[in-house]
């Protein structure tokens, strides 16, 4: 490739980030020494820091956190308690009241986020609640709901952060490496695996990612940020006290970051300093402005989805530019393929009932590798059920799956991926909120892949299994913009860039028109043609009988036809499966 | 045994104000699949209409509470048509934030028009209660226990027993399927959102004797109505009922027990370990995505 992408994204937003830091220092320094101007900036500097922190849980991963002021607060009385009554130095207690938040965050993430998404809301109001009765009630330790006062400011070395300007001119450039790394993260391969996660998480198991432990890092990240802002928050205003943690503080930091846009760390920053500006606008309307503000936020959910730096966006966004140049081809494309007598997956005896109902019912077949295996059934057979246990969405409730000589029965999805085993999905799974070529990246970054840790190599293999099924075009695109069939196609190069062992392919003609399903049978008779192995389950029988070595046939759980398609095809069974049986037909009619 | 009788009975007198507010949750969850932030302000809404009645317009106790829950039912309308239906196909995420916004509209707009001070509402009876054994019980504490399981029956028949309930079962299960079936599905959770508020309301009606009549009352009572909803099973009738009749049982002793300062921690610390320990509550059932 041309452009040398790794050293081009390492320094990605360091020249930015100085001249912010120089320019924020300056401002800092030219703020009216009134303290009404100060402490607005101060409030809405420390606040920002809390809110990126939302950016990354909510708006990179998708889970919902209502204890964000808890975290914030956290990091305060760490500050205010270390400083006053341990007469540690500002930073030490910084530390400590980070380290809290951060490991609370993780405590509490890893108790709740093993389940569905409205349990973290739900676990993190209640950490909110008792944690203000403890900040209120623990008298000895937290000086109760009088706060603390007189908390130091601190100096570095010869630098004395003292003066108002001095630790307002900290606090943004704290902001400004918070807000920069929050926005790199989100282009980096952790920012894309929290996406992935927050648009389809059963796609992003499949493609190799711990869901679980990516949302844990995202949640105790965010918890961090709000310990950051919270220490600054105590040094800032040097006194605190618990109701400026509340829950009400945690709706209001939750309402910045989507009203300014929960998917930008420069739109969580925007609708801080809007919310904090806005209520010292409204003051005009004396005691409603309250309830305008709470209109408001219904008004910008109605109409600004994507909040304002979303609207910004849309006014400004120009057609990205599609990566030209060669680039390197599939690992794949340079092999040719035979069938060999070895076995890659091996199923035995898998079984898996809901309830009363089989339906999987002892099922055994094995995979060589280099061929294209087809399973077969009528709808309702158990083909796809087959296939999520294979790639462990369902647990099995008898048998063994044996994957490259491992057993893998008992395994995470996300490990089967790292150990070769890529899916499509049925009804299509993408992650809509990212493009085309993001996408096919996190299928290239599955942890064991030989590019995955290079970030210029993922690009690049992302690009040619776009070249490969034929989407490098629309690289650029948002994959919700893609007609259905493409979106499929994304699915196929996702898996693709992964280099698996084993390709399973899960209906990937369903819903394509009559030229989509030609184009797919030509690309997997070339993926064939390279000695991909690649498990397909299909209805269209002319796809399976053009492509398929060896035909397996389902029906009520159970295997009924295995063999060559040519005898499977014409098999009683299988024709009486599929067309009825002759004889109850005849008798049905008489 | 005498005392721990006494608390068990205030205990399920705020139980079941839990358990009112956490039904309309519920049903809100389950037809529209809404977390509906503001339904402790709904409470609120329902207390100070009842407020204007009796001690403004100063008509009787019984028809201002009638005409209290028919406003109630006006106002949940208005509500769904205002915070929910713009929002409806954009997911969870949008519509909580707008029932937020709308919660703190709620309280403030009443801040405006009633200002800070509470609002003292006479009980229902004028008697303070009866004593049954070793047992005070409280009048108002017993309307609240009679109320709450009328409103319970009431409930089951129509679900179970109208067709009415049969539709709007149907639509909380599977709206487009229930739409192929000719039920109004939009009706549907119209009526649920009006039925949802007039539940609140009358919570909101019934505790305001036993605490005073402010802005903030309904921010904390939605909050353990939450937390009952979980520890009974998320999106469950039954678990709506029994998680807030528990929860106030447990505060109450808690709170008598151990700790009055830590009182209102008993409910969201009970609420963490059910959810470390059985996230499905008390009735869930454990739902996972289909691939």
């Amino acid at each position: 490739m041309s452009v040398n992408l790794a050293s081009a994204r390492l320094w990605r937003g360091v020249p930015q980030a100085i001249a912010a830091i120089i320019a924020v220092v300056a401002l800092a320094f030219v703020v009216p020494a009134d303290g009404y101007y100060l402490n607005i900036l101060m409030q809405a500097v420390t606040y920002a820091i809390a809110v990126s922190g939302l950016v990354v849980v909510l708006g990179y991963c998708g889970q919902i956190s209502i204890a964000q002021a808890a975290f914030f607060g956290l990091g305060a009385y760490g500050v205010a308690i270390g400083m006053v009554d341990f007469h540690l130095g500002f930073f030490p207690a910084w530390l400590c009241g980070i380290g809290v938040a951060g490991i609370l965050g993780l405590i509490l993430g890893l108790g709740s986020l093993r389940l569905g998404g409205h349990y973290l809301a739900m676990v993190t109001i209640s950490f909110q609640q008792i944690l203000t009765l403890f900040l209120t009630n623990w008298l000895s330790f937290t000086h109760g709901p009088d706060g603390i006062r007189d908390i130091p400011r601190p100096s570095l070395g010869p630098i004395s952060f003292a003066g108002g300007h001095a630790f307002l001119a900290l606090c943004m450039v704290t902001l400004v490496i918070v807000t920069l790394a929050v926005w790199r993260l989100k282009t980096g391969r952790l920012g894309r695996a929290m996406q992935a996660v927050r648009d389809n998480e059963l796609a992003a198991s499949t493609c190799g990612i711990d869901v679980f432990g990516t949302k844990v890092i995202a949640f105790g990240l965010s918890a961090v940020l709000g310990g950051i802002g919270g220490g600054l928050f105590a040094g800032g205003f040097q006194y605190i006290s618990p109701d400026q943690f509340s829950f009400g503080e945690s709706i209001v930091l939750l309402t910045m970051a989507l009203l300014g846009g929960v998917q930008s760390p420069f739109g969580s920053l925007v609708g801080t300093l809007v919310l904090i500006i806005l209520p010292e606008w409204l003051r005009f309307l004396k005691q409603i402005y309250l309830a305008v503000y709470g209109a408001a936020v219904i008004l910008i959910m109605v109409f600004l989805p994507d909040g304002l730096w979303g609207l910004m966006l849309d006014r400004v966004r120009k057609r990205a530019k599609p990566i030209l140049g060669e680039v390197e081809k599939l690992p794949l494309l340079t092999q040719t393929g035979q069938e060999s007598a070895e076995i890659v997956l091996e199923v035995k005896e898998l079984a898996k009932h809901f309830g009363g109902l089989k339906a999987l019912d002892g099922i055994s077949l094995k995979v060589r590798r280099g061929s294209v295996h087809a399973l077969i059934g009528p709808n309702g057979s158990g083909k796809s059920t087959f296939i999520n246990v294979i790639t462990g969405l369902y647990k099995p409730t008898a048998g063994q799956v044996l994957f490259a000589g491992q057993d893998i029965t008992h395994e995470q999805p996300h490990l089967r991926n790292r150990a070769g085993l890529a899916r499509t999905f049925q009804n299509i799974r993408v992650w809509r909120g990212m493009t085309v070529l993001e996408n096919v990246m996190v299928g290239g970054e599955r942890p064991g892949n030989d590019v995955a840790e290079d970030a210029a190599l993922v690009v690049e293999r992302a690009l040619a299994a776009l070249d490969f099924v034929g989407l490098r075009g629309d690289a650029h695109r948002m994959v919700g913009d893609l007609s259905y069939g493409h979106q499929r196609y994304v699915e196929i190069a996702r898996a693709l860039a992964a280099t698996p062992k084993t390709l399973l392919l899960d209906e990937p003609a369903a819903g394509l028109n009559l030229t989509e399903k030609h184009e797919l049978g030509e690309l997997l008779r070339r993926l064939k043609g390279h000695g991909l192995t690649i498990l397909i389950i299909d209805h269209d029988m002319k796809l399976v009988e053009q492509v398929a070595d060896h035909i397996t046939v389902l029906n009520f759980g159970r295997r009924i036809a295995d063999g060559l398609p040519r005898e499977v095809l014409n098999h009683p069974d299988v024709i009486a499966a599929y067309l009825g049986e002759p004889q109850e037909a005849a008798g049905v009619v008489a | 045994m005498a005392i721990f009788l006494q608390l068990l009975f205030t205990g399920l007198g705020i139980g079941a104000i839990y358990a009112l507010v956490a039904l309309g949750f519920v049903l809100l969850i389950r037809a529209a699949s809404v977390v509906n932030f503001a339904q402790g302000q709904f409470a609120m809404v329902g207390a100070y209409i009842l407020v204007v009645g009796v001690n403004v317009l100063e008509l009787p106790y019984l028809l201002s509470m009638a005409i209290a829950v028919v406003l109630m039912a006006v106002f949940g309308i208005v509500f769904a048509a205002t915070t929910y239906w713009p929002l409806r196909h954009r997911g969870g995420l949008p519509v909580i934030i707008s029932t937020i916004g709308a919660s703190i509209f709620l309280e403030n707009i009443v801040l405006f028009l009633y200002g800070p001070s509470p609002e003292v509402l006479p009980g229902l009876f004028d008697s303070p209660g009866i004593q049954i054994g070793e047992v005070f019980m409280d009048s108002q504490y017993l309307s609240i226990l009679v109320a709450a399981t009328l409103l319970v029956v009431l409930q089951y028949l129509i679900f179970e027993k109208t067709l009415l309930g049969k539709k709007l079962q149907a639509t909380s299960q599977d709206k487009e399927m229930a739409s192929l079936l000719g039920i109004p599905v939009a009706f549907m959770i119209l009526f649920t959102f009006a039925y949802s508020a007039m539940l609140g309301g009358i919570a909101g009606m019934l505790v305001a004797p036993v605490l005073f009549v402010s802005v903030g009352m309904g921010g904390l009572i939605a909050l353990k109505a939450f937390a009952a909803n979980i520890i009974g099973g998320y999106g469950s009738i039954p678990g709506a009922i029994l998680g807030g009749l528990s929860l106030g049982v447990a505060e109450t002793l808690g709170a008598s027990y151990i700790s009055v300062p830590y009182k209102d921690a008993f409910a969201f610390a009970m609420l963490l370990m059910f959810l470390m320990v059985r996230p499905q509550g008390l009735f869930g059932e454990k739902i996972s995505e289909k691939a």
